[in-house]
């Protein structure tokens, strides 16, 4: 076209960002990669090709990994962690730096390598993915300068095993690198087959940057290559991808102690009331669901929109969409890149293709000839049970339904198997801060989507996995407690054959919502004290009794929404009364255990309960400075519906040191009492009983651990299991807690009050941009 | 309801192709529904330069349309007669002949001078065969505080002598008191004041403190019958921004899904580079649409824009950065 022409026609023309470096970089490493494994590249063996999804031209050949490859990744981390670890935080922090440093050096050849290897448009990897990279080197370099301050009990858990998607291939590798490396870890990690590239070209950073050997390795093949990382001699696995590779691995590594941590699928509400700014909620939506071609695990992909503002919003987003540019990811002008491959744009076309129901509408664009392209689309009118509503597509694919009121906008966000992302959309502070609290979602963003940064943890809860990337509570998935506590044994129970010892007959029963209730199997066991006398019975609970319990704590799910005063004061009024039946207490303990430590035991128990007490209103959340005019809120909710099996010894103190703090944060706890000494769990139930406990807050079963765990595990409606029982269950639990991903916590010692209020809490980040 | 005009020569007025807006009654459920969130529309603002680039023979052409939608101004206290007619001469030729020859653009000029009313007649004559309008500001500018008579009277006086635009500037006192009505009735009487030279309404949006105000006064003002809407006189301490045209096209644009009916936007002061003009120009065409790009609906007011964008022309076409004593100083 003529100037003349352009003049007319007033159209943006091509604005190609050069692929010359990139390109000249690939050749000059041979075209042909190897793996990285203690400092040095691999020799390039049989591999597949990586291509550009904009034009199915191939890039480079890389190597898919054997089981020696893995097995020398995992061996040079080995070596390298005792000496990465005691380098001391100091001088690790020196080579994150360094790191940093060299990608913000190198940051154009990042970005157009990841253009070309994964097709997002050349805006979003020069101008979002490799800075907040950096910022995750940086964030973390600062990490490791304060651990010693800052987490003096915390030490590195050895060696991760880290399996990254596709997505965001570079800034994946961040999130998982950066805080690994800075709490002593040494890692292996398995970029995408479709997206390795930037990888390998940090792995030559990490050698300009002179990384120790071993610290850094990364081998590259598909899936295949994943699954050995999973079942290698390895501390840790963390990983993102697909809710379904995600229960795979829960359950590949139910037979381990390997820590997990899993940033799993997502089908994330983005909610707008009537009283939104319209248009920049529209302008959010770009961000939301056309970002990186929706290949996003936190895009906002289910839009709610408030019923008297639904027509007109349709209409001006339908408008935006027009307005969209799709092709050529270099392009400096495009919004909507390439889908990451063949296969993926099949699924979504396949998925978009099926459905018949709704009004469709995809921006009016031609679609470049060749390469993986898909349109912009919205669907408006589906109903909740629609598959498009509940399935994962993955692709620029928008479904939207309405809603009447505030309450129903949360219904319909949390009706959803999923609780990663969410987006609202509202001028009302009032109604902000009254909805964002009350979605199921790791990451809630008000008036804004999409927004990540170094300092605010990201991770999601139910099956959107759990753990969280960034921030002060990012940490904990890359560190444990620095000193071994005792561990706890087992215990028999003890036999006899003497009758009773009290006068009178005492039924202990099952404790279900404020209820003693007879066990549905009607099946008792007797309860012997050391010496053989016969000291009660002690029902044995069924899968219909966990059941009941469950139902009970969903029922009770007000608790969460009390004030930590006010839980404090039912923790501090346990306490009293217990400390008023001291002696009595003290008589069951010693009777069910023999000896004569029931008297410190009690008193160890009173303490634990004032010590959650105490800190039901204090342990609190944090404001994060994240890089804009406003607020990251992490704030600490309750984990949900916990089941615990409780350790065999400390029948009392085993038991309220599992209560105690999981009711100071509000949450609603069913309990498999102490195996071989129950009795005291069921004396107990009467304390709770006249402490104003409401009721299904706390429920106590008895009976053989092995009849609930499996279960427990299984339960939908359970968001995690604790067990300090029989190890021999810990693969049961793990195994089962597939079925929802609940959180799982085995534990060798008696816990913590600072470990159960860890485990007893999710972090949730509300990012509340201002300004007026 | 007030005539649309028929009558005027003048190809960069909106009323020739489309349907002057006539305004409507005042609408406060309307007004009042109006959000704008500061933040949201700063992030957008913030990303757009580097969502959409230009190139090569396209930066040129856009360029060479950025010059045709400059109100070139001169609106200081030292204006003489011959220094508004070295400006009206920059006016006919704003870039060198040579570089709109290699363009193959020849005939390009600006889409306006704009004066005091002191000067309109100076400019007429100095324009006169050119096409090219003269803009006047009018009504107590900059501050829009003189007697109200008088600043209605200041405009018949300017359309008398020749002026076919009239840049008003609205009270700003009824925005930051929230008298929706005065500001309506005040702009509708300019309006009829003006006939049918077409209206500027200046907001003066540095002055209104928030950005819904600044939307609701938009709205206000083109209910009350603008036919453009324009940000700053240029003497507030913050003049045109990214976010504030954000904010006010977004106006437009819902005016005339209300209304069918263009009305065109102006911001001033603060674009002084080619770049930015591109950014503006960009800005325009994702959020109201090309149509918005034609002198008609947009202009940009500015003074030493165009010495920018002449330097840019002359490197597009020779290849070497240019220099500003190579381009006649308007």
């Amino acid at each position: 076209m003529t100037v003349k022409e352009i003049f007319q026609t007033m159209d943006y023309g091509p604005a190609p960002e050069s692929a010359e470096e990139a390109l000249t970089w690939l050749v000059d490493q041979g075209s042909r990669f190897g793996h990285f494994i203690d400092g040095q590249f691999t020799k390039p063996a049989t591999g597949f090709d990586s291509t550009n999804p904009a034009t199915g031209e191939a890039l480079a050949t890389l190597t898919q990994a054997t089981q020696s490859d893995v097995d020398k990744a995992v061996a040079a981390a080995r070596k390298a962690q005792p000496k990465w670890e005691k380098l001391g935080g100091p001088g690790r922090a020196r080579f994150l730096y360094a790191i940093a440093r060299l990608l913000q050096k190198h940051s154009r050849l990042f970005a157009v390598l990841e253009t070309l290897d994964n097709g997002k448009p050349i805006r979003e990897s020069r101008d979002i993915d490799i800075p907040l990279a950096q910022r995750h080197f940086y964030y973390h370099a600062g990490m490791a300068q304060l651990m010693d301050d800052a987490l003096p009990d915390r030490a590195a858990l050895g060696v991760c095993g880290q399996i990254i998607p596709w997505n965001f291939p570079l800034l994946m590798l961040a999130w998982k690198i950066a805080p690994a490396l800075a709490m002593g870890n040494t890692v292996v990690l398995k970029p995408a087959e479709y997206t390795s590239l930037t990888a390998l070209l940090f792995a030559d950073i990490c050698r300009q940057a002179g990384l120790p050997a071993g610290v850094v390795n990364i081998v590259t093949g598909d899936g295949a290559v994943g699954e050995m990382i999973v079942n290698a001699d390895v501390d840790k696995i963390a990983f993102t991808g697909s809710t379904a590779v995600g229960r795979r691995i829960r359950e590949a590594t139910a037979d381990t102690d390997k820590e997990l941590t899993l940033e799993l699928g997502g089908k994330s509400p983005y909610i707008v009331f009537d009283d939104a700014d319209l248009d920049s909620a529209v302008e959010g939506l770009v961000d939301a669901i056309w970002f990186n071609q929706g290949q996003v695990c936190c895009a906002g992909s289910r839009l709610l929109v408030h019923e008297p503002v639904a027509e007109r919003f349709y209409a001006k987003l339908r408008a935006r969409m027009d307005k969209l540019r799709i092709g050529n990811p270099l392009d400096k002008s495009i919004d909507v890149g390439a889908i990451v491959d063949a296969t993926q744009l099949k699924t979504i076309t396949d998925m978009v293709a099926a459905n018949s129901d709704g009004d469709m509408h995809q921006t009016a664009c031609d679609l470049p000839a060749r390469g993986c392209f898909y349109p912009p689309t919205l669907i408006t009118g589906l109903d909740t049970a629609h598959p498009l509503m509940q399935e994962e597509i993955f692709g620029p694919v928008l479904v939207a339904t309405t809603f009447r009121t505030p309450s129903e906008a949360v219904e319909l966000a949390n009706n959803t198997r999923y609780g990663l992302a969410a987006t609202l959309w509202t001028e009302n502070i009032n109604l902000a801060l009254d909805v964002a609290p009350k979605l199921a979602a790791g990451v809630v963003w008000t008036n804004a989507t999409n927004l990540f940064d170094a300092a605010a943890g990201f991770g999601g809860v139910r099956e959107s996995g759990f753990g969280r990337e960034g921030g002060w509570e990012g940490l904990a998935a890359y560190t444990k407690p620095k000193d071994a506590k005792k561990p706890l044994s087992l215990i028999a129970p003890f036999e006899g054959d003497k009758g009773p010892a009290d006068g009178i007959d005492r039924t202990a029963k099952l404790y279900i919502g404020g209820k003693q209730a007879r066990p549905d199997g009607g099946y008792s066991t007797p309860v012997y004290g050391k010496n053989g006398t016969l000291l009660g019975h002690a029902s044995q609970s069924n899968r219909k009794d966990l059941r009941n319990a469950v139902e009970a704590a969903q029922a009770a799910k007000g608790w969460g929404k009390t004030t930590g005063h006010l839980r404090a004061q039912i923790l501090y009024y346990i306490g009293e009364n217990l400390y008023a039946r001291a002696d009595e207490f003290e008589s069951r303990l010693n009777a069910l255990q023999g000896g004569r430590h029931g008297a410190t035991e009690v008193q160890d128990s009173i303490n634990t309960l004032f010590t959650a007490a105490a800190w039901a209103d204090k342990y609190d959340g944090q404001a994060h400075g994240v890089p804009i005019r406003g607020v990251a809120l992490a704030m600490k909710e309750p984990t949900g519906v916990i089941a615990a099996l409780c350790p065999d010894a400390h029948p009392l103190l085993g038991l309220v040191s599992l209560i105690a703090p999981a009711i100071a944060m509000g949450n609603r706890i069913i309990l498999g009492a102490s195996q071989p000494f129950p009795l005291v769990a069921t004396d107990f139930y009467q304390i709770l009983d006249t402490s104003d406990v409401p009721a299904g807050v706390v429920n106590i079963l008895t009976g053989p651990h092995e009849a609930l765990a499996d279960t427990m595990a299984r339960h939908m409606d359970i968001d995690a299991v604790w067990s300090f029982s029989d190890p021999a269950l810990s693969e049961t639990i793990r195994k089962g807690s597939s079925s929802n991903l609940k959180r799982t916590w085995i534990g060798t010692s008696l816990p913590t009050t600072k470990d159960t209020l860890a485990a007893a809490t999710e972090v949730k980040n509300i990012w509340i941009p201002y300004g007026e | 309801m007030l005539q649309p005009a028929t009558t005027s020569q003048d190809a960069h007025l909106p009323q020739l192709t489309l349907t002057r807006n006539p305004g409507m009654d005042l609408d406060m459920n309307w007004v009042r529904a109006v959000q704008a969130n500061t933040s949201a529309i700063e992030r957008r603002a913030a990303t757009l330069p580097a969502r959409r680039s230009v190139k090569k023979d396209y930066q040129a052409a856009w360029l060479l349309k950025a010059v045709t939608c400059i109100d070139l101004t001169t609106l200081s206290g030292d204006d003489t007669a011959a220094r508004v007619r070295r400006l009206c001469a920059k006016a006919r030729q704003p870039v060198n002949a040579q570089v709109l020859a290699a363009l193959d653009m020849p005939g390009i000029t600006t889409g306006a001078v704009c004066v005091y009313h002191e000067m309109v007649e100076t400019a007429v004559a100095a324009l006169e065969g050119s096409g090219i309008p003269v803009a006047a500001v009018s009504t107590g500018f900059p501050a829009g505080l003189s007697p109200f008579d008088l600043r209605i009277e200041e405009i018949r006086r300017s359309v008398a002598a020749g002026a076919s635009e009239i840049d008003i500037v609205i009270s700003r006192r009824h925005v930051l008191e929230g008298n929706w009505q005065a500001l309506y009735n005040e702009m509708r009487e300019m309006r009829t004041a003006c006939g049918e030279a077409h209206v500027k309404a200046i907001l003066a949006t540095g002055e209104l403190g928030t950005l819904r105000n600044v939307a609701r006064a938009s709205l206000v003002c083109m209910m009350a019958g603008a036919d453009f809407i324009k940000t700053s006189t240029g003497k507030e301490s913050v003049n045109a921004t990214l976010p504030v045209s954000l904010t006010m096209i977004r106006a437009i644009r819902d005016y005339h899904t209300a209304t069918g009916i263009h009305v065109g936007y102006k911001p001033a002061g603060g674009i002084s580079k080619a770049k930015d003009a591109i950014t503006y120009l960009a800005l325009i065409k994702e959020e109201l649409g090309a149509r918005w790009l034609q002198p008609d609906l947009f202009r940009f007011g500015a003074s030493s824009l165009l010495g920018d964008i002449e330097r840019q022309l002359e490197h597009h076409v020779t290849g070497n950065y240019s220099a500003t004593h190579r381009h006649p100083m308007g």
